[in-house]
């Protein structure tokens, strides 16, 4: 039962709040939306932390036809219940932030009920995103992977009056929907298969499935590689990575706390999910992981560019979120999926704050998104300033370098950021993919550079922009700081306190059976207080290290088992992200505070550089060329030339010798001869019918 | 009663029609108001009759039920009765024709002879579905047209004769082969009776025809002739251009007949003879119908992409929609048959509420160019909210029933064909561009055109209207086993004899070709 309302109340709330507010008056609406939410985040942690095992609650039939049987049914498991954790809280944060940030908003007229609007679409989204984490078979899953698209669409186009959200909107919507061309594919092709889209009958299959093929594109292709590839493209589309990012630094159209649940917290990390649950799958794709670690770590580098030059504070966290959700796929390519979670989970906390915040920071400033206008807020909204430092310490992995301590303490000790990250990039190196952990730490260079370019540019120097603004910027009221404060929390000691059940020593026993593991020795002595000083050194004298040397030879990939094996990496691996963190720092110490006419003279310089950054790559304008102008181009020739000219042309060329025919018709029909020669039409058909059938049946 | 329930619900509105062309007397607003009430009487009973037969249909029987049999003119058999594939057309009509009648209630120009029309059609469009003979299915079939061919005639838009005519002359060509045909089949198996025919095996040794080689035989002639008629009536590419045209010419309500019934005779038709009857053909023919599917959904998915009027944009999307459910019908397994099923009950209810939106706000501005409109949004919650929830429904969007009639019929296509089910699902692509890019055209937005500034929102009437499509698509797309535990075990029992047809048919060439070589 206590599934069931995690599940439906906030879907229960959204319908009251958004069909019934009238009854309940607008703040109602807000109470009883929050409420829920609230109450399943509540539930949320006590399943979290009281839970284990897997539990699959039925509720009721949906597809049942033929083989393709998929009920409404709720599957826990530990992966589940983070999600679950994840999803609610931020979401019941954020709904509670949204009494303040949307309590006044210039978008609508004096008198507009927005507001009901607004909570019943947030609620709705956390529904259908816990459909998603909830779901026990693809299709449910996929009900809820578009129903969380929908929620994002009408949020994105919330300022309905806006044509940039309602084009935003749309792109968003319908990049989504090329990701889902792919899922959809790979539902069917799993389907065919293995007869079945239930998880837990699909991974039973998978075994049997190795080495066969599967006749796609006209080729014979290895069916399990086929299949992944296919839902990876989803996955794709969900979490913005790089050729399907361009709905994400769009979508920041959408009031601002929807860009901290939807568009970093909950909705683009659906991806990554995915590929967990799907991790049974993804144990036996080589070369699909190798694609997923490549283009995990372009858009992680990618992101990471351009978020250094952008100006309006959102898009800065939007391609940082895109870049980190890179990381997360990094991860999960190598088979570290217990290191994705752990990411997804912290990121969850500190972007969040991180959105919240920087909406804090708008808020303050009447909507003024561009941080060229911004400067030495930082005591004009102390709360917000130390939510964005926590967040900016987190995300740019701020901690003390593990080697000096670890065998003492047992735990990496620093912020979220920098226990989850560092995990990922030492694991990238524990499983080969060299090139991916060179990208991921040039990326984590220019995080840090980009996040506290943000910092500087928003907090510290002189006020820039607008006097009046200035004057009248404000400290957000409590209801927008306490979610800050809880986050603050989360994003501060996520890391360290989840770290062993996550990525350590309990993670065997903390995941079971929810993503594939593979055998560790986590909870043997290899890996325990015995070890030795130096991993790096080590490792290859006990068993552990045996392991390791066995499967060397594999190329890429799930070469050695990362998850098992990424805390030996050699110490300067360990270290690079710690410096690279420094690095960005002090580089944007240097431009931002220390010589603030630095940027400047630096794009002037580097032009073609600057713009190329400034303009995301131009990858917009090479898609318009490219897809937009020739899709509406072939739509207008098909139309014209297709059923104009050639179809109707021909038809009408036929029909010509009774054109006469038919405008002398034509005029009558005023008068009613249509209906008399339809009649007589009918009559005459059934006559010959008549004689037919008694002769054919004499 | 049960022995004579489907002649009841097929011939009450017709009763209908001759009480209003006999009784009613004058066109004063007063027999005007009168001719409305006793259609919108004969219609609920009809619906309330007819759910008769859906509480008393038996899914797991695979035979025909309520059958009636009964001599007629000239030696004609008189047969009705239903199955698991035509039950729930039956109810779909039922179900919607009070909400035409309804959608009807502000026409003013001969009220009377209107009234009469669509009762009328609801008769011969529950004898399409009902008929066990072959010759009354044949003429309900083309009988159907009629009242159609008039409803667009006579009460539809400037251009209305041209978009009638165009209509007619489509339909009349794949009609006269269709005759013909039947002619052929009805000497061949010495009976009219569906349910023998349905037994008969028509030959499918190749021959040649003046060097031509045919192979198939007899069936696959038979399948082309039947496949003119029922290509025209879905309608598949490339004869479908007579629909944007009569969708724009017609009245709102003859426009919801049309694409939420009409257009599934079509593909009831291919359930019924082509895929059963001529196995063999239907076999051979199935990638030559993939194509036409895949061409239908791409090709006009772009053209709706580029209209500028909403109702040929909402025909063309209805083309491509009727695309999946041809290619889930010759996909010839479970997922897909029933599939297509269900995208023709499901887009029912999806299309025929859209062109009832179009309706709504065209009753308002007297136009549908899409570009007249803009920010409705802001005077018309109630239309945006309901115009979003179906232009969801025409995206497929789980949850409503649009997804489950495009998932279960792509997913059998991709058992069938791969390449099918790939090109096919870039449809799930398009349609969401067109739907939302007229969405927002219509809907979001400022609202600046002044003639839009004092529109009202949905009234009483329009609302309730609204009601039972949305019920129907929303329940049908959470809980679909209402209309697929009903189907499914009709359509395993056809697949199942199509499976065995098909082997039969292999195992008798492959020894005529063994003959052939001497072995």
């Amino acid at each position: 039962m206590i599934y069931q309302i995690i599940l439906f109340a906030p879907l229960i709330a959204a319908l009251i709040a958004g069909f019934g507010w009238r009854y309940i008056s607008e703040t109602g609406a807000q109470y009883v939306t929050t409420g829920a939410l609230f109450l399943s985040a509540a539930l949320s942690w006590i399943v979290f932390l009281t839970g284990e095992g897997t539990q699959i609650v039925t509720i009721a039939r949906w597809l049942d036809v033929g083989l393709m049987e998929a009920d409404w049914a709720i599957r826990v498991d530990t992966l589940t219940r983070v999600m679950l954790v994840v999803v609610t809280t931020v979401s019941a944060l954020v709904h509670l932030y949204s009494f303040g940030y949307m309590a006044h908003d210039e978008h609508f007229n004096e008198g507009e009920s927005y507001r009901p609007r607004f909570f019943a679409y947030l609620s709705f989204f956390t529904f259908a995103m816990l459909m998603l984490v909830t779901a026990d078979n693809l299709v449910q899953m996929f009900f809820g992977w578009e129903g969380v698209g929908v929620a994002s669409y009408l949020l994105i186009g919330f300022y309905y009056r806006k044509q940039s959200a309602g084009a935003a909107a749309m792109k968003a919507f319908i990049v989504n929907r090329v990701g889902d061309f792919g899922f959809a594919l790979g539902i069917f092709a799993l389907f065919m298969v293995t007869d079945s889209v239930t998880f837990d009958a699909v991974f039973d299959a998978l075994p049997a499935l190795e080495g066969q093929t599967i006749w796609f594109l006209g080729m014979d292709l290895p069916a399990l590689e086929t299949i992944g590839f296919l839902l990876f493209i989803g996955a794709m589309g969900k979490s913005a990575q790089f050729i399907l990012h361009t709905w994400l630094p769009d979508a920041m159209e959408g009031p601002t706390p929807v860009s901290a649940l939807i568009h970093a917290a909950t909705m683009v990390t659906a991806g990554v999910f995915l590929v967990c649950r799907m991790s049974p799958l993804y144990e036996m794709t080589d070369a699909v992981n190798a694609f997923i670690i490549g283009l995990g770590a372009v858009t992680a580098f990618f992101a990471a560019t351009v978020g250094l030059v952008q100006n309006d504070i959102k898009r800065v966290i939007a391609y940082s979120t895109c870049s980190q959700l890179g990381y997360m796929f990094v991860a999960a390519g190598t088979g570290f999926y217990q290191a994705a979670m752990f990411h997804l989970f912290t990121h969850a906390a500190f972007k969040a704050m991180l959105f919240l915040g920087a909406g804090s920071v708008i808020h303050g400033m009447h909507h003024e998104q561009d941080m060229r206008n911004y400067g030495g807020l930082k005591n004009k909204l102390p709360v917000t300033f130390w939510a964005m430092m926590i967040g900016t310490l987190a995300i740019t992995g701020v901690g003390i370098p593990t080697f000096l301590y670890y065998d003492a303490v047992g735990i990496p000790l620093g912020l979220a950021g920098f226990v989850s990250k560092d995990a990922i990039i030492e694991g990238a190196f524990a499983g080969e993919a060299y090139f991916a952990f060179w990208a991921l730490v040039i990326a984590a260079l220019f995080t840090s550079f980009y996040s506290w370019r943000l910092m500087f540019l928003t907090f510290y120097g002189e006020a820039r922009g607008d006097h009046h603004t200035h004057e009248h910027a404000h400290e957000s009221p409590k209801v927008m700081t306490i979610p800050l404060m809880v986050l603050m929390v989360g994003a501060i000691f996520a890391g360290m306190v989840y770290y062993k059940p996550f990525v350590s020593y309990g993670a065997d026993a903390f995941w079971a059976s929810s993503i594939a593991q593979q055998e560790t020795s986590y909870g043997e002595s290899a890996y325990g207080d015995d070890h030795g000083d130096d991993h790096s050194d080590d490792h290859s004298d006990d068993a552990h290290g045996d392991e390791y040397a066995k499967e060397e030879y594999e190329p890429f990939g799930h070469g050695p088992d990362v998850a098992d094996n990424y805390t030996y990496v050699p110490g300067w691996v360990k270290l690079a992200p710690f410096f690279a963190m420094l690095f960005g720092l002090l580089g944007a110490w240097i431009m931002y505070i220390r010589r603030p006419e630095m940027p400047a003279n630096m794009a002037a310089a580097f032009p073609s550089a600057y713009n190329f950054l400034l303009n995301k790559w131009y990858i917009d304008e090479v898609y318009n060329v490219l897809f937009v102008r020739p899709t509406m181009w072939l739509g207008s020739f098909l139309w014209k030339k297709g059923d104009g000219a050639t179809i109707d042309g021909g038809i009408n060329g036929l029909a010509m010798g009774i054109v006469p025919f038919l405008t002398r018709l034509a005029g009558r029909a005023q008068s009613g001869y249509v209906f008399h020669y339809a009649f007589a039409m009918i009559l005459g058909l059934a006559a010959i019918i008549t004689w037919f059938a008694i002769r054919g049946a004499a | 009663m049960d022995g004579y329930l489907l002649s009841i619900v097929t011939f009450l509105p017709l009763i209908g029609a001759v009480v209003l062309a006999v009784l009613l007397r004058g066109d004063d607003e007063a027999a005007q108001l009168n001719a409305k009430r006793v259609a919108l009487v004969v219609t609920v009973a009809t619906f309330l009759l007819s759910l008769f037969i859906l509480t008393g249909f038996d899914p797991e029987n695979t035979d025909f039920q309520f059958v009636e049999e009964a001599e007629w003119i000239g030696g004609l058999t008189y047969k009705m009765g239903v199955d698991g594939l035509s039950v729930l057309f039956v109810m779909l009509t039922t179900f919607l024709m009070p909400l035409v009648i309804g959608a009807s209630w502000g026409v003013t120009h001969r009220v009377k002879e209107y009234m009469i029309a669509f009762l009328l059609l609801e008769t011969l469009m529950i004898g399409v579905f009902c008929a066990l003979d072959i010759i009354l299915f044949y003429l309900f079939f083309e009988a159907g047209l009629i009242p159609m061919f008039i409803i667009v005639g006579i009460w539809g838009g400037a251009n209305r004769i041209y978009a009638a005519f165009k209509f007619f002359l489509y339909t009349l060509l794949g009609s006269v082969l269709m005759l013909i045909a039947m002619m052929y089949m009805i000497a061949d198996a010495g009976t009219t009776d569906i349910a023998n025919l349905l037994r008969h095996e028509f030959a499918y040794g190749t021959f040649s025809v003046a060097g031509i080689q045919i192979v198939g035989g007899v069936q696959t002639l038979l399948w082309l002739a039947f496949f003119a008629s029922f290509a025209v009536k879905m309608p598949m590419w490339p004869v479908h251009t007579w629909l944007p045209d009569a969708h724009v010419q017609a009245p709102t309500a003859g426009s919801i007949v049309l694409a939420a019934i009409l257009l599934k005779m079509g593909g009831y038709g291919f359930l019924r003879f082509s895929l059963p009857m001529f196995p063999v053909a239907s076999d051979l023919m199935a990638n030559f119908v993939f194509t036409l599917s895949v061409i239908a959904i791409i090709y006009t998915s772009l053209v709706a992409l580029m209209q500028e009027d909403m109702k040929k944009l909402i025909a063309y999307s209805s083309v491509a929609h009727m695309g999946f459910v041809t290619m889930g019908i010759f996909a010839a397994n479970q997922q897909g048959v029933d599939g297509a099923v269900f995208q023709m009950i499901s887009h029912g209810f999806i299309s025929g509420a859209l062109f009832l939106a179009v309706g709504v706000i065209y009753d308002r501005m007297h136009t549908r160019e899409i570009a007249a409109y803009g920010g409705l949004v802001n005077r018309m919650p109630a239309f945006a909210l309901v115009f979003m929830l179906f232009t969801m429904g025409n995206v497929g969007l789980p949850g409503t029933s649009g997804f489950v009639g495009e998932f279960l019929t792509l997913s059998g296509a991709f058992k069938a064909n791969a390449w099918v089910a790939i090109f096919a699902t870039t449809g799930v692509i398009l349609s969401a561009g067109y739907a939302l890019w007229l969405y927002r055209r219509v809907v979001f937005g400022e609202l600046v055109k002044d003639g839009l500034k004092t529109i009202q929102d949905m009234n009483a009437r329009e609302k309730w209207l609204f009601a039972p499509f949305v019920a129907m698509t929303l329940l049908l797309g959470v809980y679909p086993s209402l209309v697929t535990d009903i189907t499914g075990p009709a359509v395993e029992a056809l697949l199942g004899n199509y499976e065995l047809a098909l082997a039969e048919a292999e195992t008798l060439m492959a020894e005529a070709h063994d003959t052939e070589t001497g072995h």
